[in-house]
């Protein structure tokens, strides 16, 4: 078998069931792997063409017309104005919320029975299905004021409820990646718990809190079920609302709903490029996750 | 613990060199750091029995003993970072400058401000080179830019970092070798001008050029600021330090635990030269390691 010159070793590998057992299992990861991004791909593609057709500036500008105005008539305007705020302040209220919560499980907690049971509390409400929190606000808050209460606020505090858990237990997650090293070099300057915890470990850790909050609002930014109670009407005439406290508001998942598997062929173009409008805000959502969080740990790698 | 006469090999390991100064006994400066008869525990379990030490003023304290002799742990004690332990407690008399450490009133972070600690593994910050060394003066209130940078090119100067990094201290900390980055974590702690220096073996994740810098640092620094250093190096310990306390590990062999225990405490010279404990000489001369 050793084919060599005297003096010289024979380094090939035996022949052997390993390398065909490594061969299959490639293979079958990439299988996997082709498997997964097929409906991913897919869905994109659909999207992509159904709705590019529409976009325009006037789509992205004019008010929402009647169901069965033709596709070149109107937009969703409002619903684009409706969802950046209603998810702009749902963002302003979850996302420090859930930080500071987060820091407290992790800095103070400890094992406490108080910080155990916020946690499992927490672990909880991620499986609440989302239109349970939007019933809840509906109840708690929208009841209260009549027909008034339907506004863009309301429809924030549900998604809030929602990302709030998201934003605990993610920004947990990276509090934990920071490694103790780091807190006894801070401690040993003098700095009190509060100081160390501010200065030293949520910096250490922000690329990732900002990866997991962005995750949240995207994901919020998708919901339907949370603004059913909470909004108001589905459509919404001729101009935007941006006042998130005041008035009934609409949003593009919202729109998708009532539009794109109604029978007029305007209303699901119209449905189509709002599904396509929400999938660029995400992924422009994704793209600014990655700037911000590279901007700042840009001191925490070589 | 004798050791029986006739296992004795004579290992002659290299002469370790003894300074001048380091055979006259008597202390140059007041205690710094009083311990009597200064347990710790970690819950039930019992680290280290019955220490009682004085560290004294400008001087370099080297802690030898083999692992698990509680070196690290008393160490520790003397600034509160053993309180980050749960359920860590000290027994005993442990105070500073005539003031109980451990007493009712005293406030941990103001113990740690004139008590500073430069760790093993070097940890500095992920910010630039210039926030690590200002971090301590920004929490103690100086908020005055001139003023920062005054204390951050002396530190560096004093940490013998500056002419490295003077043209890059918005860099990260993180980007230097790790003799570069324990100076500047030296640095970052005499910035806030404590009053002592403890360091838990410095040097003993670094290479021997950045070690020797290290060490020549310690001379420096020894004229401003009294400094105890954990060592498992021996010869690092004759090297450096002015007066060194050799532990061992008690045994019990009933309840299976091991405790540190202060063993002899004196010159380097006298415990290097004329061991008065046979475990001293024994650990030395290197025979128990």
């Amino acid at each position: 078998m050793a084919v060599t010159s005297p003096g010289q070793v024979d380094l090939r590998e035996p022949p052997s069931w390993r390398r065909t057992k490594n061969r299959i299992a490639t293979v079958l990861m990439v299988i996997a792997f082709v498997l997964v991004i097929i409906p991913l791909g897919f869905v994109l593609y659909t999207v992509v063409s159904k709705g590019v057709g529409i976009i325009s500036k006037t789509f992205l500008t004019s008010g929402i017309p009647v169901i069965v105005a033709p596709p070149d008539v109107g937009g969703m305007g409002p619903a684009i104005a409706g969802t950046l705020v209603i998810t702009g302040m749902a963002t302003l209220l979850a996302v420090p919320l859930g930080v500071l919560g987060a820091v407290y499980l992790n800095e103070y907690g400890g094992k406490s029975p108080l910080a155990r049971f916020i946690g499992f509390m927490a672990d909880v409400m991620t499986g609440v299905p989302s239109i349970i929190m939007g019933l809840f606000i509906f109840s708690i808050w929208v009841v209260h004021f009549g027909l008034s209460g339907y506004s863009g606020l309301a429809g924030s505090f549900a998604l809030g409820c929602l990302m709030l858990p998201i934003v605990i237990r993610s920004t947990q997650e990276m509090l934990k990646l920071v490694p103790d090293s780091l807190r006894e070099g801070a401690y040993a300057l003098g700095a009190t718990k509060s100081r160390v915890s501010v200065t030293v470990v949520l910096p250490a850790a922000i690329g990732g809190i900002v990866s997991g909050a962005l995750l949240a609002v995207a994901r919020a930014a998708g919901e339907t079920a949370p603004l059913l109670f909470t909004i108001g009407t589905v459509t919404i005439g001729g101009s935007p609302n941006w006042n998130v406290f005041k008035g009934t508001n609409t949003s593009l998942p919202s729109q998708i709903f009532a539009n794109a598997s109604s029978p007029y062929p305007g209303a699901q173009a119209r449905g189509w490029g709002a599904a396509l409008t929400l999938i660029v805000i995400a992924f422009i959502l994704m793209i600014a996750a990655r700037l911000v969080t590279a901007r700042f740990s840009r001191y925490s790698h070589y | 613990m004798e050791q029986p006469e006739d296992t004795v090999t004579n290992v002659r390991l290299p002469e370790p060199t003894v300074r001048e100064e380091q055979v006259a006994p008597a202390p140059t400066g007041s205690p710094v750091f009083d311990t009597k008869s200064v347990s710790i525990y970690y819950g039930a379990f019992k680290a280290v029995t019955d220490v009682s030490l004085s560290i004294y003023e400008r001087e370099i304290t080297a802690f030898i003993g083999s692992s698990g002799s509680g070196k690290t742990t008393v160490l520790r004690a003397f600034n509160r970072m053993n309180d980050l332990v749960p359920g860590a407690r000290v027994e005993g008399e442990m105070s500073y400058r005539g003031s109980p450490l451990y007493g009712k009133d005293v406030s941990p972070i103001a113990v740690r401000r004139r008590i500073g600690m430069v760790f093993q593994k070097p940890n500095p910050f992920p910010k630039s080179i210039y926030d690590n060394v200002a971090y301590g003066p920004r929490i103690n209130g100086e908020r005055n830019k001139g003023k920062l940078n005054e204390i951050v090119e002396h530190s560096l100067r004093r940490a013998a970092l500056w002419d490295e990094v003077k043209n890059r201290l918005n860099t990260s900390g993180l980007a230097l070798s790790g003799g570069q980055a324990q100076r500047l974590c030296i640095a970052r702690t005499i910035a806030v001008e404590p009053d002592v220096v403890l360091m838990d073996e410095p040097a003993s994740a670094l290479d021997p050029i950045a070690t020797g810098a290290i060490e020549d640092l310690m001379q420096e620094l020894k004229s401003q600021y009294t400094i105890v250093v954990v060592t498992h190096n021996m010869q690092q310990a004759t090297r450096v330090s002015d007066r060194t306390a050799v532990f061992s590990v008690l045994v019990n062999e009933e309840s299976d635990t091991r405790t540190g225990v202060l063993v002899e405490y004196g010159t380097t010279g006298q415990i290097f030269e004329d061991p008065h404990d046979s475990r001293t000489q024994a650990y030395v001369t290197g025979r128990i390691g």
